[in-house]
């Protein structure tokens, strides 16, 4: 199912001493969201990202805008009667019913013709329940599971409506470590397996670039970039986006574009033509240096950090705007730990110019 | 928005109706009553308004009986039930074997009909021509002479109203006791006898202090309780409690109700508030005078 | 291990002590115990004397080697008291299902839904807490009895349904279910009606069973009322069937077949209390009150 959502606006009263005030939680969204894809909805906490969910589901009523499933206009639907499906951040399992009560709990609603009869219901929520894997686990009460358990529980029960879209409020946030590897990869495979549009909202972007297909990066109520994971990391659009995705985080320093070069302090770095002279930010992924001896970037060596196929280098320069540089370089790149300078190479690819007042990109 | 509202308030519907018509409704109505002077219940109709249904009040004997009987009774059970209620829970609390035993025997009168069992306490306190009662019996082995605790003096009938008046509000005082002492956190217990202190000590700096909450909470309940006493007066004395002089003051109102041809709803009315009145003012004053004494402690 | 060390440290005196003490605590307790338990056996005892052995005792007897059961016999026939029966338990189911059909929807819709002017109606509700009995009874007989209401279940029951303070318990507990349920429910397309049915009271019914005991218990045992509204027989509760006994039952003093009424009429409660002992106690330690 294509969804389509036009200028959607969420204005809060203001509470408590800011009462007058009105906070806008989502400002003029806009997307269009192309059948069977998994998007992941992305943002730091706070910007919106819940709302939007909420508003999809219709839990919440938008201010401004318009929401459609397919070519249906959902808007003022009421959430019980626009057929999604949601897993809540904390599952939301009815702690009295058995893990089978809760997956029939949505087939048990229906009215009328669309009623299924008791066997049949069985029979869907079985499927749901061999889907995510929990087959075994029918009679248990959800206490009586892990969370991962739990969480798939809450799919299979999201699921079993065939619902026309699949909306998860931060699915992995209340699993462990180990456990969030393999379910992101479980969602996936659901996904896939059902092809239905899901929609995620997280604000872990390893999570949402590993298993998107498409991601929404948002910020203060309002979409920064949309785009396939790859391309949204290689060409992001402002330095928001920069330095949200990619782990370590970018590298940015204070440069200029001087004569056509691009320096960093008192290094000219790159050749950087076309563009004209001014003061710029310039953000440069940790995979984008090169360690060579006679490297245009000087920078002073703190330390050298092993993980194995790649080593960490990290490093300062006066113009970084983080504390250190974090270099990931190979490691057959053999920097001297005990040196007290390191000089880098920087791909061209790898280097994004930002403009200093609007942080949109230049280059 | 509009259908939202109106399903909140059909949830509401049958509360409002119920509350509307069986208590706020006559909440007004009651002070309208008691200043309609000279009301007849069967023609529904009054000569005037003003006050004079309070002054009857005030000077009807029958009233004032009432009112002493009943602060006699507040006066003598509510320090003395708390104060048992306080040593049985402190008991109940220090020992293991037995506990839940004891627990649920105490609490037995709580469940059980205040009229019935008021029955036996007339019988055992109860001197007849055939008998001097079993209460009687157990005074003759003193050495006392057997007196009529139902029908004689005023001091032996007010004995056991008090009696029975405790006997009947002593489970929900321990059991509240008890839960409280069973909350005080038991390090500060363990921290006091790593210090050496006395048991005595700490019943006066640790547990009264920190269970004084619930004492208030107590106390106060348990004045307005006992100024509403009725039933009690009524399994012991039978109803015509004016006639033995043991009338309280809710007996009072209930009978200005219960007169022929519908009784005095006037006079009743200028009663209850009067009573409402009253345990009002006890109530403040619980409260401002515990406000300095009690510790709360988050 | 810490309380062996004290003891052993302040040695045999600190000891006695502690016994002494423990074994007054026990005779305290025993004390009370029995004062609690003599009504109850006293009630029994007299109840299975013969008419005639009791009224011969001018001392009386603390035990009986003759029992019998004629006095229930004589109290169930001599008096309608099945009648007084069926009446209270009528009143009781009555008074107790009405009161939750009405005290769950209205916590309902405080707890969980949202509505124009909730919080004013809330504060109301919580102000009527307050309100005694007492004040409310006059207006309400006078109701009743201008409605020609007296003499009828109608109008004994009507007026004893609403308990604000079972509303407000039950809301504090309808508001402990997490608000991420609700939406759940809303989103797989259930109604509110059947939320609250399939979900809220499931999870609530501890609540819902302590509310609807402690009701009983105070409709079993309710008397002002029930005599202001009743002056016929066939409505009698047993409260007023029992005081009716005393003041003229039995055409005599027939005291040991008063008993078996008044054993008759504890039962109930009794046997009530034993099986949810944890329960009521826990109910009435959160806030309940006696009458």
């Amino acid at each position: 199912m294509k969804v389509t959502i036009q200028d959607l606006t969420k204005k809060f009263p203001g509470r408590g001493r800011k009462a007058a005030e009105e906070v806008t939680a989502v400002n003029h969204f806009n997307v269009e969201i192309p059948d069977g894809k998994l998007v992941g909805l992305l943002g730091p906490s706070g910007c919106g990202k819940s709302t939007v969910l909420n508003l999809m589901c219709g839990l919440l009523k938008p201010t401004e805008g318009r929401i459609f499933f397919g070519d249906e206009d959902v808007t003022n639907l009421e959430p019980e009667k626009r057929e999604v499906g949601m897993v809540f951040q904390n599952y939301a399992l009815y702690p009295h019913l058995t893990v089978l009560q809760n997956i029939l709990f949505p087939l048990q609603n229906r009215k009328g013709p669309e009623r299924l009869t008791k066997a049949e219901m069985r029979e869907k929520a079985e499927e749901a329940a061999r889907l995510v894997q929990i087959d075994g686990l029918l009679d248990r009460k959800p206490g009586e599971l892990s969370g991962g358990q739990q969480q798939r529980v809450a799919i299979a029960r999201a699921l079993v409506k065939m619902p026309r879209i699949l909306l998860m409020d931060e699915p992995l946030s209340n699993l462990d470590a180990r456990l969030r590897l393999q379910t992101r990869e479980e969602i996936r495979r659901i996904q896939r397996e059902t092809g239905i549009t899901t929609i995620f909202v997280t604000h872990d972007q390893e999570e949402a670039m590993s298993i998107s297909d498409v991601i929404i990066v948002m910020k203060d109520g309002e979409i920064q970039q949309i785009g396939k994971p790859q391309e949204v990391y290689d060409a992001p659009r402002n330095l928001f986006v920069a330095k949200f995705l990619g782990t370590p985080p970018i590298n940015t320093f204070s440069g200029s574009v001087r004569g056509g070069k691009l320096f960093i302090g008192e290094n000219a770095v790159l050749e950087q033509k076309g563009i004209p002279d001014q003061d710029v930010t310039v953000g440069i992924r940790p995979e984008g240096f090169l360690p060579s001896p006679q490297g245009a970037l000087v920078c002073g060596l703190d330390r050298v950090e092993v993980m194995g196929r790649d080593v960490s280098v990290v490093c300062t320069h006066p113009a970084c705007q983080n504390p250190v540089i974090r270099a990931i370089v190979s490691a057959e790149s053999q920097t001297d730990p005990d040196a007290a300078e390191v000089r880098f190479d920087l791909k061209p690819n790898k280097v994004f110019l930002f403009h200093n007042k609007t942080e949109e990109r230049i280059l | 928005m509009e259908k939202k509202n109106l399903k909140g308030w059909l949830y509401l519907l049958p509360a409002v109706l119920f509350l509307g018509i069986f208590m706020v409704y006559p909440l007004i109505d009651v002070l309208i009553y008691s200043v309609e002077e000279g009301y007849n219940f069967a023609s529904q109709t009054y000569t005037g308004t003003g006050l004079r249904n309070y002054s009857y009040v005030l000077r009807d004997p029958y009233f004032l009986q009432a009112l002493k009987n009943t602060f006699l009774l507040v006066v003598i059970t509510v320090p003395l039930s708390t104060g048992l209620s306080l040593l049985i829970s402190l008991g109940l609390s220090s020992i293991r074997p037995l506990r839940e035993l004891f627990q649920t025997v105490f609490f037995l009168p709580y469940v059980t009909n205040t009229l019935a069992v008021g029955l036996v306490f007339m019988i055992l306190f109860k001197k007849t021509a055939y008998t001097d009662g079993f209460i009687n019996l157990i005074l003759s082995w003193f050495g006392m002479t057997p007196i009529d605790f139902i029908d004689g003096p005023y001091a032996a009938k007010m004995f056991v109203l008090c009696l029975y008046t405790i006997w009947v509000v002593m489970p929900f005082k321990i059991l509240i006791l008890t839960s409280a002492l069973a909350s005080v956190n038991q390090t500060y217990y363990n921290a006091a006898k790593i210090d050496g202190t006395s048991g005595l000590r700490i019943f006066f700096r640790l547990t009264l202090p920190m269970i004084s909450p619930t004492l208030v909470y107590l106390i106060i309940t348990g004045f307005i309780g006992a100024f509403k006493a009725y039933s009690d007066a009524v399994a012991l004395f039978g109803t015509n409690l004016n006639a033995a002089g043991m009338n309280t003051i809710v007996g009072y109102v209930y009978d200005m109700l219960y007169g022929n041809s519908g009784g005095y709803p006037s006079y009743a009315s200028a009663a209850a508030i009067l009573l409402f009145a009253i345990v009002l003012t006890i109530t403040c004053i619980n409260l401002l005078v515990s406000r300095k004494h009690v510790h709360y402690f988050s | 291990m810490k309380k062996e060390i004290m003891t052993q440290k302040s040695g045999g005196s600190y000891s006695a002590r502690r016994t002494v003490l423990k074994t007054v605590t026990y005779l305290f307790l025993a004390f009370w115990g029995l004062v609690v338990l003599f009504p109850f056996y006293w009630m029994v005892l007299t109840s299975v004397k013969s008419y005639g052995s009791y009224n011969s005792e001018y001392i009386p007897k603390l035990y009986t080697l003759s029992p019998t059961l004629e006095n229930y016999g004589e109290a169930f026939t001599a008096v309608p008291l099945a009648r007084y029966f069926a009446n209270t338990l009528l009143f009781t189911v009555g008074t107790t299902a009405l009161m939750l059909i009405v005290t769950v929807l209205s916590a309902y819709a405080f707890a969980r839904l949202n509505f124009r002017g909730k919080n004013l109606v809330f504060v109301l509700f919580l102000s009527l807490m307050m309100i005694p009995n007492e004040l409310v009874v006059i207006t309400n007989y006078v109701t009743v009895t201008d409605l020609d209401l007296r003499n009828t279940f109608t109008g004994l029951i009507l007026p004893s349904v609403t308990s604000v303070f079972y509303i407000y318990l039950l809301k504090e507990n309808f508001e402990q279910v997490p608000d991420q349920l609700y939406y759940a429910a809303k989103v797989d397309g259930t109604s509110d009606l059947k939320y609250l049915f399939r979900v809220m009271i499931p999870l609530c019914r501890p609540t819902i069973v302590t509310i609807t005991i402690l009701k009983a218990i105070e409709c079993w045992n309710s008397y002002v009322w029930p005599r202001l509204v009743t002056d016929d027989q066939n409505y009698f509760l047993v409260s007023n069937g029992i005081q009716a006994i005393r003041e003229n039952g039995f055409g005599r003093e027939n005291i040991p077949a008063m008993m078996a009424a008044v054993v008759v009429i504890s039962l109930p409660l009794i046997l009530l209390f034993l099986c949810f002992r944890r329960m009521i106690m826990a109910g009435v330690s959160r806030g309940g009150t006696k009458g």
